[in-house]
């Protein structure tokens, strides 16, 4: 797909087009300047211009959970470009061939920060090798870690791990009688999200158990990527619907040709 | 009846109708085959899911709707999605009833070992931590010893996974309620006898003068 010619770069709907769709469908208007280049519909990108955008050795927070909701246009990308001495952030790194588990495959990545390896035995075989340096974090204290970055919080007081030997090294506070671990916040360079709808500005919808990690994500990346499975014409997601605003969003992955379209 | 059966049968009498579940992987998720009829409950799964239904309906598999374990499931009508953030907030924040695990280890003061064998086994805790540490009732499922080797002990050998005591602890030999006062022998599997139970468990048991068989879902 060259640039210019993909879906988002369509025109804005007319009022009357509007007038004539479904009555669940809210009429925003587009703002004429939306369509021209440098306006809110500027955020498509082609999938190899989005990836060349992340250097190697950049952190990655990557949405997903054991693959379900995890970009794998991106990661395949990532991969098809040789990108090394990744960080990446994620719940965990499914299975080998699959979703997070493509870049343990292709030795992209130095660090990992995830809850779970243990549906994957090549992560498991790389930590062991001292290839890869593996930081476990309840999968709670995780997403509330990304949230605490994204939210612009100091860090997360949580009862889980006290006591372990997740605790080992980090700060106890006592808040009311209760003991709770002082877990920081976590930020990432880029945050590598799949969304289910993306409109043509970039807000962003999910599907089912494929939201997981990517909402939150979208709020700790300094530069967010997302890509959907359908590409929709502003405000067929309607408000109340919309999980992840466009503003959050920095480059919306422009879609695969379906069917020779 | 094997083990694990018996297990996920008797377990399966410990949920209530309204009760939000949480099942973990393995021998837990079979809690759920056996639900007595009438006992309505919502399962969570912690990947972003109240209402999950264990088994989709053949052909149906939506390859946005899975387990924590990556599985398909399905759905129940009045189900509901959400983001992990929500998801672990439900369970930290005191919402879900109950959670069903496996266990490696339990100990004299009620705790469980259950995420790692350092040296062994690293999978990491997933989100095992968060569900001991904050569901309202924490009941481990497990066999009661593993090749002859005692997992019930004096104090956890392997690394704990909260420090909050489990509520119910329910083997192939016994049920188990972990008190104040220490490990109490509350109910017997068919057949089986206290002293079998006292000579396969390494932690101080009290028994009881009477102690029932152990009920099971039909």
């Amino acid at each position: 797909m060259t640039a210019g010619c993909g879906p988002l770069r369509a025109r804005a709907w007319s009022d009357r087009e509007l007038k004539g769709l479904p009555g669940l469908l809210i009429p925003i208007k587009v703002p004429s300047q939306a369509i021209v280049e440098g306006g809110l519909m500027h955020k498509a990108i082609a999938l190899a211009a989005a990836v060349a955008k992340i250097p190697d050795g950049a952190s990655l927070m990557i949405g997903g959970f054991m693959g379900v909701g995890s970009p794998h246009r991106l990661i395949a990308e990532l991969v098809r470009q040789g990108r090394k001495n990744l960080t990446v952030i994620a719940n965990d790194t499914a299975r080998p061939g699959v979703g997070i588990g493509r870049l343990i495959d292709a030795k992209a990545v130095r660090r990992l920060v995830v809850s779970h390896i243990g549906t994957n035995p090549e992560t498991q075989r790389q930590m062991i090798a001292g290839d890869i340096a593996v930081e476990l974090c309840p999968q709670g204290t995780l997403a509330e870690r990304i949230r605490a970055a994204g939210y612009g919080l100091g860090g997360v007081l949580t009862p889980t791990g006290v006591g372990t030997t997740v605790a080992e090294n980090k700060r106890l506070i006592e808040v009311a009688g209760r003991t709770f671990l002082l877990e920081m916040p976590i930020s990432a360079d880029f945050a590598l999200l799949a969304a289910h709808r993306a409109d043509y500005y970039g807000n962003l919808d999910y599907a089912l158990t494929a939201r997981n990690f990517n909402p939150v994500m979208a709020m700790a990346g300094a530069t967010v990527i997302a890509e959907a499975v359908e590409i929709v014409p502003v405000g067929v997601i309607p408000p109340d619907a919309v999980v992840t605003p466009a503003v959050l969003v920095d480059h919306l992955v422009e879609r695969d040709r379906v069917d020779g379209r | 009846m094997d083990a694990k059966e018996l297990i996920a049968r008797r377990i399966a009498l410990e949920l209530k109708s309204g009760d939000l579940v949480n099942l973990g992987i393995g021998l837990p998720t079979l809690v759920a085959t056996y639900l007595p009829a009438g006992i309505d409950v919502f399962f969570q799964s912690e990947n972003g899911l109240i209402g999950m239904e264990p088994v989709p309906e053949p052909g149906l598999e939506d390859e946005y709707l899975a387990d924590a374990g990556g599985r398909f499931i399905g759905a129940v009508p009045g189900a509901c999605s959400f983001d992990s953030c929500f998801s672990f907030g439900l369970i930290r924040g005191g919402h879900l009833d109950v959670t069903v695990l496996g266990g490696l280890e339990v100990d004299e003061r009620g705790l469980l070992a259950n995420w790692t064998i350092p040296g062994k086994m690293v999978p990491g805790m997933g989100g095992a931590m968060d569900l001991v540490t904050g569901t309202k009732r924490v009941i481990v499922a497990m066999t009661h010893t593993t090749k002859g080797n005692l997992k019930i002990l004096k104090r956890c050998s392997l690394p704990l996974t909260s420090v909050r005591p489990v509520s119910l602890v329910v083997t192939d030999l016994a049920v188990i309620e972990p008190t104040a006062n220490g490990l109490v022998l509350r109910e017997l599997a068919p057949g089986i006898t206290a002293e079998q139970v006292v000579a396969a468990t390494e932690a101080r048991l009290i028994v009881p003068s009477h102690i029932p068989e152990m009920k099971i879902a039909g």
